[in-house]
């Protein structure tokens, strides 16, 4: 089967993780892996694996996108860099699938609002590793009734955080509060992010407290949590209710742990999974409308 | 111990470590009353805000009775000599808050992270002294990490722009000893013009002994709060701390029975509960658990009848951080389901 031809931008925890999922997939196929240090472990990996590989940052990839077709890449450098990679690629037509919190294109949460995404702008965000963990559930509470106030509470494990997000942090919180908003459906969201030291390293764990405009309907947002947690569960196993939800007068809470697949990272990491995860599979949507014919911003598959 | 003519900056957390305490229900009559007694009394620096600092309302921690917007503004221009500082959590707030609290004339910034992971502090500290604040490195929970991890992370802080950085005994867990080791090694490996602090608890009543540690080893700010009023058994009580100093003969600046009266007066009357060592903030210090956890936990006991100690001792065990406070419920629930299973 033909497969679309992808570049990894940055080859951190991210970019690697993301690297082992896009190799199991039967429509993409991952063809470059850009970085910025010759002697860095994420690029020796990605050569290893049969990619071929660039320590010249963005510059190294370019020359190469016409003749090795690509149509789409990831960025997983940091969202101060993020805008400069988009539009040199964007140039060449490719297809931007952001995993920084730059957020320059329209947010991407699979299970809430993929298939209303087009490709026309040539750039998505897949907002953070809380928003992808969170969002889902806000978004659960919100198609049952108008919620006032979303909040979310993403605790991740030291050793999952790369420079990149530590160097970033507000950015990331607001960036997942924008999409609590934006895509969780939440009036007025906010987002905090916890990093915890202990060894051995915890589980991704997710708190989401809603507040609901009317008294909330237990029995419907019981359920539609319970869905879209099966959803969510179709690209990221690991992700599970633990507590909740829980009815406190108009507050509502769900308690979710996220237990990665241990591609690269252990599977503590369930941030990082949850968001190569959200990538590959958005990338696989655009990825289907290339190869029908059918992607809005005219990407063609090239003739071999 | 000789800490004659040694000069001592007193920091009042009363007003924002004390907002843990009553829930973050300070009345801005109260919050202005307590300020301006405070600095008639020659406190020279006040912490005012949310509890969780800058950007902590939350339904995770608490909405506040009003915004920090409202806080400072109506505290800040009150002052004749005290400054007034705010804390900064990053990944609760961020530099726009700093903004903020920047325009509101605060002249301190302390950016808190917890003990071992400084490198997320880099944006805020660096804007901050980018602004000429006072600006503060914030380490919390100190006792998890050596002397030695804790000062590689005190100099990162210190690389960012930090003049100032903090030993943070967030749950009152320290001993004399343990403070001594960490204040010292801070105070010898440190820049000569990089000022050391210490923030105490009274979780296991060694707040006062734990503060004058922290001076002997090189400590130039010391945390407290008038009449203790702080997370957990409280802070290091401001009015007793300033006798016992006057006692020694060190250089602090206070007007002793001003500041009694401020915490007699005007502090504990405020009080929602008695702040006092009690087994559950005593459980704090001796499982080594962030302070502000003790009323959630209480809380969660009353919800789900699981005993405050035992769901304390459980987050303890887990090593959670400072900011974890949605763990609470989800510990005493989890530990409810467990019994039931147990009872079955």
């Amino acid at each position: 089967m033909k497969k679309i031809k992808c570049a990894l931008i940055g080859s951190g925890n991210i970019g690697t993780d993301l690297l082992y999922k896009l190799q199991r997939s039967d429509i993409l196929e991952p063809v470059w892996m850009v970085g910025i240090d010759e002697n860095s472990e994420g690029l020796a990996r990605a050569k290893e694996l049969g990619l071929k590989t660039t320590a010249e940052g963005i510059d190294g990839l370019i020359p190469h996108i016409e003749s090795d077709d690509i149509k789409i890449a990831f960025d997983a450098t940091s969202a101060y860099v993020h805008a400069a990679n988009s539009a040199k690629v964007n140039a060449k037509g490719v297809l931007m699938i952001d995993l920084t919190p730059a957020a320059i294109g329209p947010y991407c949460v699979p299970p809430v609002n993929l298939s209303q995404l087009d490709s026309a702008g040539l750039n998505v965000n897949m907002v953070t590793c809380g928003g992808q963990a969170t969002i889902p559930m806000v978004a659960a509470v919100s198609r049952v009734q108008a919620v006032e106030y979303g909040e979310i509470v993403a605790t991740v494990s030291s050793k999952s955080v790369g420079p990149g997000t530590r160097q970033n942090i507000d950015e990331f919180t607001r960036t997942t509060s924008g999409a609590v908003e934006q895509i969780g459906g939440a009036k007025k969201g906010k987002a905090i992010i916890i990093i915890n030291p202990a060894e051995p390293p915890l589980l991704m764990r997710d708190t989401i407290h809603c507040l609901t405009e009317e008294d909330p309907d237990q029995a419907a947002i019981t359920e539609s949590v319970h869905q879209m947690i099966a959803e969510v569960q179709q690209y990221v196993p690991g992700y599970t209710l633990k507590n909740g939800p829980v009815f406190d007068g108009r507050k509502v809470s769900i308690f979710l742990e996220v237990k990665g697949l241990g591609d690269y990272l252990p599977t503590y990491a369930g941030n990082l999974d949850i968001m190569t995860a959200a990538a590959a599979r958005t990338a696989e949507m655009f990825a289907q409308q290339i190869l029908d014919g059918t992607a809005t911003n005219n990407q063609q598959v090239g003739v071999n | 111990m000789n800490l004659q003519d040694k000069k001592v900056i007193l920091h009042d957390m009363s007003l924002r470590d004390g907002m843990h305490a009553k829930q973050h229900q300070i009345s801005i009559d109260q919050m202005v009353a307590v300020a301006t007694g405070l600095d008639q009394a020659g406190i020279p620096l006040i912490e005012v805000t949310h509890g969780d600092g800058l950007g902590g309302s939350s339904l995770n921690y608490g909405f506040p009775a009003h915004t920090d917007e409202a806080y400072l503004s109506a505290v800040v221009p009150k002052m004749t000599n005290a400054k007034v500082s705010a804390l900064l959590i990053p990944g609760i707030g961020t530099v726009d808050h700093l903004k903020m609290a920047y325009d509101h004339g605060v002249s301190t910034i302390r950016v808190a992270t917890h003990c071992t992971e400084a490198d997320v502090s880099e944006q805020h500290i660096s804007a901050a002294r980018k602004m000429g604040l006072d600006t503060v490195g914030f380490l919390m929970m100190g006792h998890m990490i050596s002397p030695e991890e804790l000062l590689a992370q005190a100099k990162l802080m210190e690389s960012y722009g930090a003049n100032c950085i903090y030993c943070t005994d967030s749950a009152g867990y320290m001993l004399p000893d343990d403070v001594t080791q960490r204040i010292g090694l801070l105070r010898s490996e440190l820049a000569n013009d990089t000022e050391i602090g210490f923030h105490g608890h009274h979780n296991l009543g060694m707040s006062i002994a734990n503060s004058l540690a922290a001076i002997e080893a090189g400590a130039k700010r010391i945390d407290g709060s008038v009449a203790g009023l702080g997370a957990g058994a409280g802070n290091t009580p401001l009015e007793v701390f300033t006798a016992v100093l006057d006692r020694m003969g060190a250089d602090h600046g206070i007007d002793l029975y001003k500041i009694m009266d401020v915490a007699e007066d005007l502090v504990v009357p405020m009080m929602d509960q008695p702040i006092r060592v009690d087994r559950n903030s005593l459980t704090l210090g001796y499982a080594g658990v962030y302070s502000s956890f003790l009323l959630f936990a209480e809380r969660a006991e009353k919800k789900y009848g699981v005993p405050a100690r035992d769901i304390l001792l459980e987050l303890g065990r887990m090593k959670t951080v400072g900011g974890q406070e949605d763990m609470i419920d989800d510990t005493a629930m989890t530990m409810a389901k467990a019994l039931q299973a147990t009872q079955a």
